[in-house]
């Protein structure tokens, strides 16, 4: 056949009601409701989910791998940000 | 014929229209153009053939000789099968896979829908659980013919020819004497919907073939079995 490269899709599925949707891999296919068939075929096979979403990959904005340092790096000594950084005062029984 | 009789008939017709498709498509497993394509074909042909395991299980406790869905299976030769000569086409170039499914399971479907709600408890049954499998094979490849159709001048020009090929077999699924003619008027409408979303003309009304029902197959169904039932005609009863 003819090399026909379609394109690429992020794969989302909510594995129940209630939960997100969570991304899963991705497929290909020439449009959103082919994609959405194909994703059915490819990741739902074994009652993986009740609800999918497909997302072209093209319109996913990613942060660049050189900033990770700059963007990531900074929250690693704040240490307070996580409510365990707290000690609860005896006798506080909800908070 | 007695009612017993009737219904092994009814069961067989089912089970080998399902086991024999089944297997065209499992041809598939490794050469469709693309991974999703390849399970998405191989994923109907397992519906099917589950399909297949019901129906044949079913005929052969009516028939009560002790033959179960493998030795209906494997152990008949070309002449005793009653599946349509439909599903035994070649699985060709994709058109014509994806022709052969469009007409087959927009058929079938309606066919299950009409079983799930009929007189016999265990047919009916068996008809119930497939009518959901069946309903999404059905738009599986009506989208497929609509992407085709509409699509390059030469997937058009494919799915043209593909349907041309398949449609003689068309007739042979509402036979006043061994089809279901009360579906036709719900399958044209249903084949005029989506061949309309595709741009294309339905076929020229045509003269059906006919003959798999009454076991004259084509040349093809031969080979299919040749390959299908080599492992059970070689070592009996193996398993694994």
């Amino acid at each position: 056949m003819t090399d026909v490269r379609w394109p690429l899709w992020e794969v989302f599925v909510r594995a129940k009601n209630g939960l997100a949707h969570k991304h899963v891999g991705s497929v290909h296919a020439a449009d959103g409701r082919m994609a959405i068939e194909a994703a059915r075929d490819v990741y739902t096979r074994r009652m993986e989910g009740v609800s999918l979403w497909v997302v072209p990959s093209s319109a996913i904005v990613a942060s660049d791998p050189k900033e990770t340092t700059d963007l990531f790096e900074p929250a690693a000594d704040k240490v307070y940000r996580h409510p365990t950084f707290y000690t609860i005062p005896e006798g506080v029984k909800n908070i | 014929m007695a009612d017993e009789d009737i219904l092994f008939h009814h069961a067989l017709r089912l089970g080998d229209d399902a086991l024999i498709l089944g297997q065209r498509l499992s041809e598939w497993c490794g050469h469709a153009p693309m991974l999703e394509v390849d399970l998405a074909l191989a994923n109907i042909g397992l519906d099917l053939l589950g399909q297949t395991t019901h129906f044949l299980n079913l005929a052969g406790e009516i028939e009560g000789k002790g033959r179960d869905a493998d030795a209906l299976a494997f152990h008949r030769d070309v002449l005793d099968f009653r599946n349509c000569l439909l599903v035994e086409q070649p699985n060709g170039d994709f058109a014509e896979t994806i022709a052969r499914q469009f007409l087959f399971s927009n058929w079938q479907e309606l066919l299950m829908k009409e079983i799930a709600t009929g007189p016999d408890p265990r047919l009916s049954a068996i008809g119930a659980k497939a009518v959901k499998e069946i309903a999404y094979h059905a738009k599986f490849a009506s989208e497929w013919v609509v992407r085709l159709g509409d699509g390059t001048d030469e997937s058009r020009a494919r799915m043209i020819a593909a349907l041309d090929w398949m449609w003689r077999f068309v007739g042979e699924l509402f036979d006043p004497n061994v089809g279901a003619p009360s579906l036709r008027a719900e399958w044209d409408a249903r084949i005029a919907r989506t061949l309309a979303d595709a741009q294309l003309e339905v076929p020229r009304p045509r003269r059906g073939v006919l003959g798999g029902r009454t076991g004259h197959h084509s040349e093809y169904l031969g080979h299919l079995l040749t390959e299908m039932q080599f492992l059970q005609r070689a070592y009996p009863g193996a398993t694994w």
